[in-house]
């Protein structure tokens, strides 16, 4: 376990270099994720080094941002004065967010496809 | 009551609560009840009614919310693990990101501009797909409430994982690329770990590579999209 945090945690810390060198506006957290991935193609790092404690992280993702979540209270007041454009919006835009994603994919895989088919 | 200002009792608390929302999701089998949204609820309640400062709170919480970071590097295994299917489709992911991204902020701020949201409001909610760290950042750069930014992405994450599946089904997306990649792109990690429960690992390889992907268009995009609406 104390193998698999310090991979995860050297990544983060290389993720945080990174910004912290070139001041990119891009969290160090997905920084050391990509790179992850792409240490753990090439060979660098192996599965079994990080494996366990990466799928007890991501099974329990959830968890993490309940901290956040309570932070809610924090703005009771602005809630409470527009809480009809917040919730509409929200929901309104996760819906075409989901449709258009999707639909865009999966048009772009079935132009591929017949592509493919007619070379 | 000075004991609920203790931290290692907080903490406890929240551990504890979040396992009887867990088992209470579990026994009653009712998807309206995500353990996060209970969790959250009932932790407010137990706070307001001890006298008991967000401040307070977050000095215990803090630790909790520490795990996110090294927990987003982890989602570096699911994606690993997929790596030959994204290389092999590398075109459609890209694209299909890009018109997500544009059409969520786009979306999101019209609507709210329409029922009446004030300009602080818009510019905390512009950023909402995307996970916390990234859409704080966002929101406090573009003049925006992170605080209610942090509490919104997290009732988006809630409600993409609750409500996400059935809008993939009545929006006709039937491969679970696809499927994966909207629920990630609308609602982040929480999303993305409502798609693992439900789905399994490479479903939610793919919500993964959602998040990823949405929220580095979404850094890079929002100023450029806020600057051409407002």
């Amino acid at each position: 376990m104390i193998l698999q945090c310090a991979v995860l945690f050297a990544f983060l810390a290389f993720g945080e270099l990174v910004v912290w060198l070139t001041g990119v506006p891009v969290p160090s957290s997905i920084i050391g994720m990509i790179s992850l991935a792409i240490s753990l193609k090439i060979g660098w790092i192996r599965l079994e080094w990080v494996d366990k404690a990466a799928d007890f992280l991501v099974r329990n993702l959830g968890f993490f941002f309940v901290p956040a979540g309570v932070g809610v209270m924090r703005c009771f007041g602005i809630i409470s004065q527009e809480w009809i454009p917040i919730t509409v919006a929200t929901i309104v835009s996760t819906f075409i967010i989901i449709a258009v994603t999707g639909q865009t994919h999966q048009i772009c895989r079935h132009f591929m496809s017949r592509r493919s088919k007619q070379k | 009551m000075e004991f609920f200002q203790n931290k290692y009792f907080l903490i406890a608390l929240t551990f504890l609560v979040f396992l009887a929302s867990k088992q209470l999701q579990r026994r009653t089998g009712i998807a309206l009840l995500h353990p996060i949204l209970v969790t959250i609820t009932v932790l407010i309640v137990v706070l307001l009614a001890a006298d008991v400062s967000p401040d307070v709170y977050s000095e215990g919480g803090e630790y909790i919310e520490f795990w996110l970071k090294p927990a987003v590097v982890a989602l570096g295994v699911p994606l690993y693990r997929q790596l030959e299917s994204i290389r092999k489709q590398l075109l459609p992911l890209l694209l299909s990101e890009l018109a997500g991204c544009v059409a969520g902020i786009i979306s999101v701020v019209l609507v709210a501009q329409l029922f009446g949201a004030s300009r602080e409001v818009v510019l905390s909610l512009a950023p909402k797909a995307v996970t916390t760290p990234i859409a704080m950042e966002i929101s406090a750069t573009a003049g925006g409430l992170p605080a209610l930014t942090a509490a919104v992405v997290v009732c988006t994450g809630i409600f993409g994982g609750m409500a996400g599946f059935q809008m993939i089904r009545i929006s006709r997306i039937r491969s679970q690329i696809a499927g994966g990649l909207s629920v990630g792109t609308a609602s982040h990690a929480v999303g993305t770990a409502a798609a693992i429960e439900r789905y399994g690992m490479r479903y939610g390889a793919f919500s993964s590579l959602g998040l990823t992907l949405n929220g580095l268009f979404t850094a890079l995009l929002t100023p450029l999209i806020l600057s051409l609406l407002l």
